[in-house]
Parts: C-alpha cells; structure tokens; sequence
C-alpha cells in the first residue's frame, strides 16, 4: 500500500516499530516483533508447555526473559491445581527459568513483575493473561494472548501483531478525595462500552496523568482489557522514572526507553476526561460497562467485600483500606477479604500496622491469589450472594455460582461498603 | 451442514468455560462444560458440524485457551459474529477453531437453523431460510497460519 501522506505513530505504533526493526508502522499493519517479556501461570502456562513441546524446541530462546508465576488457584487450592503447578515448576527447572516464583515470594503477576523490575517502559510484552496490559502503565507494550502464542513465544521470542489503531484519552485537573485509578477507568469503561475499544490502543495523555499515582496508572492500564483493547498505554514521566528506581530494575539501565507519540500521530478518537469530576464509581453485574456514579446505586445489600487482585492489590489499595477500615467494624453478615498482590505490599502492611488494623475489624487478610477472582478459592459466592469486589469482571459466573452478583468498585468503596454492609460511598462512612 | 445455536452480545470467556473447571487438563472432560452458565442443553445436545452465532464481541474477557477449544471439541463447526474479542480471535486461529465475522449472517440465522459454511470462500448458507451470506475475508497473514495448520506448524516451519 502506497501511503501518500506521511501520519504521525502512536506510543504504542513506535514500540512496535522498534521491536519489529522497522522505522514506522501504521495501523492495519502485520508485523513480527521481538518480546523482551513473555509471561504464564499456572492456569495458561501448562497447556502453553504442552505446546511449546509440539514445536520441536528443546530449549526456550532466553531463560532470562521468560516470567512463570503460579498465581491463580495457589496456595494450591486442590489435587488438580496441584498438578498444574507442578508442571510449571518442573517445567521451570528442566529450562532453568530465571523469574519463576515459588509460592512465598510468588505474588499477583501483573503486580509482581513490575515490582521486581522485570517489565520496564518501551518494553514489548506478552502474557497468557488478559490483564497482561497492566505494564502500559510503565509505558510498555504488553498484550494478553493464549497459550500457544505464549509457546510459540518461549520458542522464537517473537509474536505477531496487527498494529493497533488508538483512542486517545486526555485526562485533565486532579481527582477527588476517595475517587482512584479504578473509578478513572470504569467510567471510561462505562462511558465506551466494553467493546469500545476493540483492537485499539488506549492512550493516556494530559496533564491530569501527574496527579496519578503509579498504582492508580497500573489500576487503569489493568482494565483496559475490559474495553476491549489490546493494550493501554501512559507516557513516561518523572513517577515512572522514580517507579523503575525504586523497583531496582536489573534491565532497566539496558533497555528502559521513553516513547511518545508523535504530534500527527492518528487517533480514531479522543476524550477529555476531567478527573476532578468524577466521583467513586461501581459497576453492576454483569458487564464493567454497566456503570453507575455512587450517588446513583441505591441500596445494595452485600455478602462479602474483596479488596485485592492485579487490578486494585497495591500498597495504594492497601492504605486506603486501611485508613478506612482502622477502628471500624465490618458489618455482621459481611465477610471482608482483603489479599495483597503480592509478599512484599504484605510485608509492608505488617509493618505499617494494615494487617492488624484489618484483624481488628474482623476482615481475612490472606497470602497473595488470584483466588476470588476467577471464582477459584478463598472466597467464592453461594447462590444469590452479592459481592462488593475490586477486581475487574463481573460476568455471571465469575466469582461463584451462577446466580451470584459481583459489583466491581475501588478499595475505598468496598471498604466503606464491608462496614456499612451495603454499597457506600466512603466519603459518608 | 449442522444446527445453529444463537446468543446474544458480549458472549464472554467465563461462560463459554467457567474457571472453576480451569483445574480440568482432560479436553472432553472440559468440553462437557462448554457454554454451561449461559445454556445448560448445550453440551448435551451440540453434535458435530453444528455452528455457534452470536452477537458482537464473542469471547470477551479472559485469555484462557480453554475457550475455543472446548468448542472446538465439543464439536462446533465454526463461530459466526460480528465482532469477536481480540484474544479469543487469536486464540480461534491458533487452535484451529474457524471463525467468522458477520453481522448480516448473526441478524439473519435463527436458533435451530440449518446451517453450512465454506471456510475457503466465507459463504455461509443457510438452508433452513434459503439464504447466504458473506462473512469478512481472512487477512493474508491469517491465511498463511491456517495454511501451515495453525500456529504450531507455524512455528515449525521458521526460525
């Protein structure tokens, strides 16, 4: 195809380009690129060995920059799971896998790798998990994909992609008292729809992104999926900068790089979103686009409250449920399951005294899972429960029977609504 | 040539398989959990060559693989959908699910249906109204990964 105008690239176009070893790519496009991070668990990687077998390798084509995190049905939650992650582990072994985490330093993996510095900004990045595009929040590409992509990535340390057009999101001034990342994204969510941005980048730009903090952007980028999108993406600034720092990133130094977007760069379209103006947001079963501001939700009667998972586990989530829940009580007839993502953000809540803030006020405080999320274990629904959850799906099913409820919300608001015993907003607690 | 069976948008990965049986590596075991949350009939009565029609963003969610194989085994003949979510439509390719995009085919196909499809030229035809319909072509590149016999042959073919 003959371009006659030359069209500005993206964030995510850019990245792409030079993973691909091109000068440009445009939208449309089919390319190959070379992945600097390719992520399983213990759900997704076993079939993906099964497969990386069948391709004739023996070895993967860099131990180095494989990441297998058994994560979702551990602490192994039954025989089966058992099995599943003794494959990953074996399989670990026999390929001298660097970043394979044993349960005890194994945490959420969408929390973990950044944490450890494994994902850095420019990286490109794919994951046998649909929240894989967490790590655009460092300015990475990161992509969800299935299990034999993620095999045929452990053989070649390649993928293809077709290059994704983009919706651009200006965010604007600074959110409110209680209101976070995860009422950011779900009213983009609710807003687009959660096809809205099928195939497409979303880019987060504007001078709002500064009032963000990194586990606000991690929550956003999280949930991008949950729009459809392949991958969600922020502009690296100073908070990245600090972020990979602290995070002690071994490949940083080698391969840590900032992109942005050129100024003709084509976006199907752009939104100004101005945070100062939204309030604490919740998501009604059984789509994350079925949204509502709080002042609109009624009087919703709740079973249980998660406070956890890859989207809202962070020492950030951990704060603001500790700062809610000290000195208060979770209603009688609510179960109150908080789950830091990962060892080190439980460490930290022993430390600052959230674990025994959290004791106190009759809530779990578990070792890092997937668990409820996925309806796995360590708090799945009986018929006709409802949870308050900051996880990111909601569909029937998810988290336990068929005839269950999962209304997806921010820390703030599921622990406001654990003491309460209904959907609440935090600010009237 | 087989039965269609119809559902609407947003069809997502939890019900097509629900992750409480994500413990299960035994594909006909899985497979007999195929679609349970939203149609309780359906893995007891789908038989061969049957098809799945749907409405915008089939496959929505998560990532499991789990998905389109389990249709795959059950033994549905292909998904036909406007628009399906991006990492189930990898998915479909990769494992050799065929599927199809098209919104007039999804307005038009009734629950029960007599319907046929022709992979190569994306007709769909259906018997039972005595129309066809064509779904979107296959980028190139999509082409070439069904040519090698999906993407582990793919895989074998290259460096």
């Amino acid at each position: 195809m003959v371009r006659t105008k030359a069209v500005g690239m993206t964030m995510t176009q850019k990245i792409l380009a030079a993973h691909a070893g091109l000068d440009r790519v445009h939208a449309g496009q089919f390319i190959e690129a070379e992945l600097d991070v390719v992520l399983a668990n213990d759900i997704t990687g076993p079939p993906a060995i099964r497969e990386f077998e069948k391709m004739g390798r023996k070895r993967v084509f860099d131990k180095t920059k494989i990441a297998l995190v058994p994560d979702h049905f551990t602490p192994n939650k039954d025989i089966k799971a058992a099995e599943q992650a003794k494959e990953l582990r074996d399989f670990a072994r026999a390929q001298k896998i660097l970043n394979y985490f044993e349960v005890g330093e194994m945490g959420i993996e969408h929390a973990l790798l950044p944490e450890r510095g494994i994902v850095v900004a420019g990286d490109c990045v794919i994951g046998a998990d649909s929240h894989t595009c967490t790590y655009g929040a460092l300015g990475a590409f990161s992509t969800g994909i299935g299990s034999t992509d993620m095999a045929a990535g452990m053989a070649r340390g390649k993928a293809w992609f077709r290059v994704p057009s983009a919706i651009r999101f200006v965010l604007t001034g600074k959110p409110a008292k209680w209101v976070c990342g995860k009422d950011v994204i779900l009213h983009i969510i609710g807003m687009i729809g959660v096809d809205g941005a099928l195939y497409k980048s979303m880019e987060f730009t504007g001078d709002g992104v500064a009032n963000l903090s990194m586990d606000d952007r991690f929550t956003i980028a999280n949930m991008a999926v949950e729009a459809g999108a392949k991958n969600g993406i922020f502009e690296v600034d100073d908070k990245t900068r600090e972020y990979m720092r602290l995070h002690k990133s071994k490949v940083m130094a080698k391969r840590a790089k900032a992109y942005k977007a050129d100024g003709n760069a084509e976006y199907e379209a752009a939104y100004v979103i101005d945070l100062a103006a939204l309030r604490p947001t919740v998501s009604f079963p059984h789509l994350p686009d079925n949204t509502r501001p709080i002042h609109k939700v009624g009087r919703v009667k709740i079973d249980q409250a998660v406070i956890g998972s890859c989207t809202n586990g962070r020492l950030a989530d951990m704060e603001i449920a500790a700062k809610l829940l000290k000195g208060r009580k979770v209603a009688g007839g609510v179960r109150c399951i908080i789950i830091p993502a990962t060892q080190a953000v439980f460490l930290e809540c022993v430390k600052n005294g959230w674990a025994e803030i959290f004791v106190k006020a009759g809530a779990v405080f578990s070792t890092p899972t997937c668990g409820p999320c996925l309806g796995g274990h360590m708090g799945v629904l009986a018929e006709g429960e409802r949870a308050v959850s900051t996880t990111n799906r909601n569909f029937v099913g998810r988290m336990g029977h068929v005839r269950s409820e999962v209304y997806l919300a921010s820390p703030a608001v599921a622990a406001a609504s654990a003491v309460a015993g209904y959907l609440t907003d935090p600010a009237k607690l | 040539m087989g039965k269609a069976y119809k559902y609407g948008n947003n069809v997502d990965t939890d019900v097509i398989i629900p992750a409480r049986y994500l413990n299960i590596a035994d594909q006909k075991e899985l497979a007999a959990h195929a679609m349970e949350d939203i149609d309780g009939d359906f893995a007891r009565t789908v038989e061969k060559g049957d098809v799945v029609v749907a409405g915008k963003n089939f496959g929505s969610g998560s990532s499991r693989e789990h998905a389109p194989l389990v249709l795959k085994v059950a033994g549905v003949k292909a998904v036909i959908a406007p628009t399906f979510a991006r990492i189930f439509y990898r998915n479909a390719f990769n494992i050799g699910l065929p599927i199809l995009e098209s919104q007039e085919a999804y307005e038009q196909i009734d629950a029960g249906d007599e319907v046929a499809v022709d992979l190569k030229t994306g007709k769909i035809r259906n018997k039972t109204k005595g129309e066809t319909y064509q779904a979107e072509p296959f980028p190139e590149f999509m082409s070439n990964i069904i040519a090698s016999g999906g993407l582990v042959g793919y895989v074998k073919n290259r460096r």
